[in-house]
């Protein structure tokens, strides 16, 4: 539950394409081996991230998890900058 | 056999040389396989003028790109309607003038494929998708632009329409089948919308 980050993004609100295109902004300012966590509500962004870790040369998908506050699903996504 | 060969080194100058020349050819045909396996490129030809089908044209291409793709849109006929800024009727022919006049003047006033109803359809899926959060086709566009997706103009269909440079935005490149397929035949995905 308690996974380490370095960087949280609030994707919370915004729709595809932009929890992933905002994740990638945010990676490109890590260091390397730093982990972003992303907040997201849209549920496409759970295949959305595995989707990219599967492609992506610079990234790896280190977990994944869904919180509920306040009624309403949180999907959170710690992504780490890999190159 | 392998095994032996390298065992014992090969000294007969004829064999050598046979060896020397297979090596060459392999090579050769290396290099030509290199050349033939796909990028990291998505290539979509965006042909239609319609909202819906250019804002899914749209988010591929970003999403791609957020993706780590290299991504290049084609813009042809109606599609140029989406890159267009203003219109202009002057220096045209009048089959250009009624083109002009019966396209969307810029990508703000573009249909939808479905159910357009004179415009009202349209004005309603953008209404929906501002209540929803979801990203207008103008901002769309301008964050593919800042993720570095090409954007090309087809330079027939545009001078063939009669749409001067003048009229369209700024920071495209232009070009014709050849330099879209040249992206294409070298993408994993092309995609015709």
């Amino acid at each position: 539950m308690s996974q380490a980050f370095d960087k949280l993004l609030d994707a919370r609100g915004l729709n595809c394409p932009m929890p992933l295109v905002n994740a990638r902004k945010e990676i490109g300012k890590l260091e390397l081996g730093q982990v972003l966590k992303v907040m997201a509500t849209d549920r496409g962004s759970i295949a959305d991230f595995q989707g990219w870790a599967k492609v992506a040369k610079n990234m790896q998908l280190v977990a994944q998890e869904t919180e509920s506050t306040e009624g309403a699903n949180v999907y959170v996504h710690y992504v780490k900058r890999t190159a | 056999m392998d095994a032996r060969a390298e065992a014992t080194p090969v000294t007969d100058p004829t064999r050598v040389q046979a060896l020397e020349e297979k090596l060459r050819d392999f090579e050769k045909r290396l290099t030509q396989v290199e050349q033939q396996v796909a990028e990291d490129k998505v290539a979509i030809v965006v042909f239609s003028g319609d909202l819906d089908r250019v804002l899914a044209a749209f988010i591929i291409g970003t999403g791609a790109a957020a993706m780590g793709q290299q991504v290049s849109m084609f813009f042809t006929f109606w599609g140029l309607s989406v890159l267009k800024k203003d219109r202009q009727l002057s220096e045209k022919t009048l089959f250009q003038r009624m083109m002009t006049l019966m396209t969307p003047g810029s990508s703000r006033s573009l249909p939808v494929s479905q159910m357009n109803y004179f415009g009202v359809g349209a004005k309603m899926l953008r209404s929906m998708m501002k209540e929803k959060n979801v990203n207008s086709l103008e901002e769309m566009i301008a964050l593919a632009r800042e993720l570095g997706v090409r954007m090309i103009a087809c330079e027939m269909s545009r001078d063939l329409m009669g749409i001067k440079e003048s009229e369209l935005i700024a920071g495209l490149e232009c070009g014709g089948v050849a330099s879209f397929l040249a992206d294409s035949l070298k993408s994993r995905t092309s995609l015709f919308i």
